[in-house]
Order: structure tokens, then C-alpha cells, then sequence
């Protein structure tokens, strides 16, 4: 069971309201992301329901039980920090031992678990290390294995790959998601990096100063977003958006176009200079400023001919223009 | 990047240092010279420095004359205990200012730390008194107490450095984990600050067995420590420096070696923070 429900939670830092009332519920065995800027409240949310921070008002159910004051130990979440927070002192045996000697399991019990846990980590022959011997993607697997030990009813993530470089950080990507995939345990993601909540998500939250922006799937965010935030911070490149007559054109305060759904061709209806080209081999990144002064990005694919000076002209694919209100509100 | 010394600067830089060096270790070494001298060399004119007639009589006269190992044992007793009982109070209350720090933290320990600039002398009649009237007076419980709480402030303020240097992400992990406040202490906190506890201990230790004012003063016989043990032997009788050397060398010999072996953990423990 992680079943978790949140209720107009509040948090404040004396006069500042971090967050300022949140309502979520989150399902037993789901991948949930809380993906925001910096700053968003999405770690203090974290460890509002880790039980790290205590709620200025509102409840925090887990199970079905109230679990707003409890302590972090009796809430049956098992959290894994950014910076790994593993006991230096301590041996990757006894690092993942802790929590089940602190249950006060017998000794026999825990070196069972410590093994199981090992195993599928891929960590046995290093259980007699200690984390200072070890690199970052194993401290990292060290952390994960001192969550799974304890079997707990929810996982919570801050930021758990942020310390790692890019090659390690798609590995362990995979490998928090296949593991969520045999533990089917509820999993609470905190992360930044929104190409990391797409990939891994089921729900993501996205958050934007403690509030919550839209929570949905990772494609319901992509293709329908409910604002202009959303829209801005889901995808990657960003969703160009257009305002003025070219948006007054389609009924809207503000339109959004997304890289890949701009084709580039004869007779289009927006004509520009490209500027900047971005070359992945995959694909081009073109940056292209249009006659209209606005520089709007488009993703063509890998071996596309085009200069920086070269006129073009473009074309947003039918049914994938994005309208959004005043209020920066998705128009239906 | 580091700066690249010529030989010529390094060598006067050593040369300094060895200066004053010296100069700090000298006193200590013409009382160690001295406690070999009859008492006529000790106080020849002009001094004598080498040409004395060496002897180890004032040792034994020393010994003789007093009961050496009990003020051996009182100096042990009061300056370990009083530093175990100050770091069992000072651990949780640095845990508490490191880590749940109220608004008013840094003021307090400022506040701590300012008790130790008042003069002793402005409360020495004050506690003379308490400690006659409640009974410490001349006891070893008394002066573990006093001493403990003279130093707690520095103490907490040793403590309370080294562990804002621990992550409290490792803490929050082992509250996570299902410790207690106690088993954090335990199992996490202190483990990982034991270099600083140590070299905090340490301190103490020679803190507490070097302190001669309070010691002097609240005690007469029983609980009497190696401080009153040599200021005894600056006696009505008068003084006599050779004797009175003896008497010191071996009031400070323990903590000497004490000292000596543990250095590269109390300068560890001083520096502590400074560099990362």
C-alpha cells in the first residue's frame, strides 16, 4: 500500500508562504514527479510528506491514516537525498543494515535483506566498503539499497541523480524505473529536469511557487497543456509562443508551437532568417527569426541543409497550434 | 596555487619559528634544568647553565616530603571528570544549537562565550562561599563542577563548530531510517564527530589539569590537585627554586606526554573547519 492523499497543505517560513495550499492525491504504486524551477517548493513538498518539515495546516494522509504529525520513521516512507546522505563511518553492509537495526530486526533478518537488497543492486562486492570507496553512481545505489531494505510503503526521491554526470544519470534513470517496475512500490520523484519526468514518470506534478500547475500524464502535459507555464516547461526545446496579430489570427492572447511541430517549406506561412543551427545529428536545432521580429526555434531533423542567413519559410502543423487566454489560460 | 618559497626564505622562515619556539619552551626547560640543580646553583648569579652540580636529590625530597600520588590522582580525577561531565552536556546542547538552531542561537553562544572573559576573581567569594556552605568545599565533586562549568562554554563552542560541519541530510536520513534523537547521537553523530570530540576532550583534559586558580582556592587537603601540590612548595619556610622545579616537572610531566602524543589531534581539532 502507498496510497497518498494531501489536503490544502500550507507551509510557511515565517511571513513566507512557501506553499500556499496544495490538495494532491497520489495512488498506490504510481511514479509521481514533482517537477518545477528552482525554487517552486517541489523538495519542500517532499519533505513536508517525508515528515522532514512540519505542515503550517492541512493533511497529510498515507494509507488512509492521518499522518500529518507523525515522525518521519513511523510514516513507513523511506526517502533517498541528493547527496546520497550516507553514514560515512559506516560500511555499505551497515549503511544498508541501519533502518532495519534501528526496527530492531534480528541479525540474522537483516543480513538476509542487506543481501536481497545487494543483489539486485548489483552491489555485493561491495557491502565491505565504505562510501568514501565508492563512486557516485554506487553511493547512489548504496542510498537506494538503504530505502529498499525496509520495504517501505512509499519511495521519496530528492533530486537523486543531480550529482552525477550525464551518462550515469540516463543509467540510473533506467534503473530506478525498471526497479519501480518489479517493486511496484509508490514512487515520489523530486527533480528539475523535466527531460528525467517524462522518461520516468506515470503523473507528473508540475509546480510553479507552491502551487500546483497541472497534474497529468507525461503526454497529456506534452500535448495539452493547461497554461502557458506548462506549456514553456514541459518539452524540450521550449514551445515557442507568439502573441500580437499572429495569435489574434487564431482567436488567442498567446499561441504555442512546439520545435517539432513546425515544418519547413515553400509557401508556409511564416517567413524568416535563420540565425543560429544547432547540429545533434539526430536532429538540427535552427533558431529563425521571423519577419515579425520574433525568433522562434525549430527542430528539423538531422541532415537538413540550412545556413545561418538562408530564408525560410515555415509552417505549424495543422491541429498542433496551442491557444492560450490572456490569463495565459489554455483556450479549449 | 601555492607560492613557491626560495631556499633562502624558508630558511629564515624555519629559523624564526625555531626562535620562537624556543623562547615559548624556554621557561619549561630552565625549570627542567633546574629541578637537577642543588639549591645553591639554582639561584647562583649570574645563572648557571650548564656547570651545575647535577643532582636528583630534589625529586627525591619531593617525593618524600608529600604524597604525590594522591595529588596525582585528585589532577586525574577532577580534570577527566569534569571534562566527561561537560561534554555530557554540552553534546546535546551543541547538537541542538547545530542543528535546531533557535533566533537566538548565535547570541547565546556569544553570551557563553562572554562568561569567559568576566574576571574569575569577581565570583571567587561569591562561590567560596556556596561551596562552603553546600559542602563542595575541598572536595573533588566540587572542583569537577567548577571546572566543568568553567569550561563548558568553550567546550559547547568547540562542539557546536564541529558538528555544523556534519550534512544535516545525514541526520534527516537517519530519522528517516527510524533513529531516535538518541540513537542519532549515538549511532551518527557522534561517530562521525569523534575527531572533534576527541581533540575537545583533550583540550579539557589539559585545561582542567593546568587551571591552579580555582583549584588553589576551593580546596586545602583532600581534593587537593598537582596545582596546590606545587604551590605548596613555594612554603613559609621560603622559597627554594631547585625543590619547587622538582615539584613542577612532575606536576606537568603527565600532561607533557599527554600533550605530546596527542598533537597532531589537537591541532586537527583547532583547525578544524578552517580549511576543507
Amino acid at each position: 500500500m502507498g496510497k497518498i492523499q494531501l489536503t490544502q497543505v500550507r507551509k510557511s517560513f515565517g511571513d513566507v508562504d512557501v506553499i500556499p495550499g496544495i490538495d494532491l492525491s497520489i495512488e498506490d504504486g504510481e511514479f509521481v514527479v514533482f517537477v518545477g524551477p528552482s525554487g517552486c517548493g517541489k523538495s519542500t513538498l517532499l519533505r513536508l510528506i517525508a515528515g522532514l518539515e512540519d505542515t503550517t495546516s492541512g493533511t497529510i494522509a498515507i494509507d488512509g491514516k492521518d499522518a500529518t504529525n507523525l515522525p518521519p520513521a513511523k510514516r513507513g516512507l523511506a526517502m533517498v537525498f541528493q547527496s546520497y546522505a550516507l553514514y560515512p563511518h559506516m560500511s555499505v553492509r551497515k549503511n544498508i543494515a541501519f533502518p532495519l537495526k534501528m526496527a530492531g530486526m534480528p541479525d540474522s533478518e537483516q543480513a538476509a535483506r542487506v543481501e536481497r537488497a545487494a543483489k539486485v543492486l548489483n552491489l555485493t562486492s561491495y557491502l565491505d566498503r565504505r562510501p568514501g570507496q565508492l563512486s557516485g553512481g554506487q553511493r547512489q545505489r548504496v542510498a537506494i539499497g538503504r530505502a529498499i531494505v525496509r520495504e517501505p510503503s512509499a519511495f521519496l526521491f530528492d533530486e537523486p541523480l543531480s550529482n552525477l554526470d550525464a551518462a550515469l544519470r540516463v543509467g540510473m534513470r533506467q534503473e530506478i524505473t525498471e526497479l519501480h517496475q518489479s517493486l511496484k512500490t509508490t514512487m515520489i520523484y523530486v527533480t528539475h529536469d523535466q527531460v528525467e519526468a517524462m522518461t520516468m514518470a506515470d503523473k507528473i506534478v508540475v509546480l510553479n511557487a507552491g502551487r500546483v500547475e497541472q497534474v497529468g500524464s507525461p503526454l497529456e502535459l506534452y500535448h495539452r497543456p493547461q497554461n502557458l507555464f506548462v506549456a514553456g516547461f514541459i518539452g524540450s526545446p521550449k514551445m515557442n509562443v507568439l502573441d500580437g496579430a499572429e495569435a489574434a489570427k487564431h482567436g488567442a492572447a498567446t499561441i504555442g508551437v512546439r520545435p517539432e511541430h513546425l515544418d519547413i517549406g515553400a509557401g508556409g506561412p511564416w517567413q524568416g532568417t535563420v540565425g543560429l543551427t544547432e547540429h545533434l545529428g539526430s536532429d538540427t536545432f535552427l533558431k529563425v527569426t521571423l519577419d515579425s521580429g520574433e525568433v522562434v526555434t525549430v527542430r528539423a531533423n538531422g541532415d537538413v541543409a540550412l545556413h545561418h542567413g538562408d530564408r525560410v519559410s515555415l509552417a505549424p502543423q495543422a491541429g498542433k497550434i496551442h491557444r492560450f487566454g490572456a490569463d495565459g489560460k489554455a483556450l479549449a | 596555487m601555492a607560492r613557491a618559497a626560495s631556499p633562502r626564505r624558508r630558511f629564515l622562515t624555519t629559523l624564526a619559528a625555531w626562535g620562537v619556539a624556543l623562547v615559548i619552551f624556554f621557561p619549561v626547560l630552565w625549570m627542567i634544568l633546574t629541578s637537577f640543580k642543588t639549591e645553591a646553583s639554582a639561584v647562583a648569579m649570574p645563572p648557571e647553565f650548564l656547570s651545575a652540580d647535577w643532582t636528583t636529590e630534589n625529586y627525591a625530597e619531593v617525593w618524600q616530603r608529600s604524597d604525590y600520588p594522591r595529588f596525582f590522582w585528585n589532577s586525574v580525577v577532577i580534570s577527566v571528570g569534569s571534562t566527561l561531565l561537560g561534554l555530557a552536556i554540552a553534546i546535546p546542547a551543541a547538537w541542538s544549537m547545530a542543528f535546531v538552531p533557535g533566533k537566538r542561537t548565535k547570541d547565546l553562544l556569544m553570551w557563553m562565550l562572554s562568561t569567559k572573559m568576566m574576571p574569575a576573581v569577581a565570583v571567587l567569594i561569591p562561590l567560596y562561599l556556596v561551596f562552603q556552605r553546600i559542602g563542595l568545599f575541598d572536595t573533588k565533586i566540587g572542583l569537577i563542577l567548577a571546572l566543568m562549568l568553567m569550561n563548558l562554554p568553550i567546550i559547547i563552542w568547540m562542539l557546536y563548530t564541529y558538528f555544523k560541519e556534519i550534512p544535516g541530510e545525514i541526520l534527516e536520513a537517519a530519522r528517516m531510517d527510524g533513529a531516535s534523537l538518541w540513537n542519532e547521537i549515538v549511532y551518527v553523530l557522534t561517530p562521525m564527530a569523534l575527531p572533534g570530540i576527541a581533540s575537545t576532550m583533550l583540550l579539557n583534559i589539559i585545561l582542567a589539569w593546568n587551571e591552579a586558580f580555582w583549584t588553589i582556592t576551593l580546596t586545602t587537603t583532600k581534593a587537593a590537585p598537582l596545582s596546590a601540590f606545587i604551590a605548596s612548595f613555594s612554603a613559609p619556610q621560603g622559597l627554594f627554586y631547585a625543590k619547587l622545579s622538582a615539584a613542577s616537572a612532575m606536576a606537568i610531566l603527565p600532561i607533557l606526554i599527554l600533550g605530546w602524543f596527542s598533537q597532531k589531534q589537537l591541532v586537527r581539532g583547532l583547525t578544524f573547519g578552517a580549511v576543507k
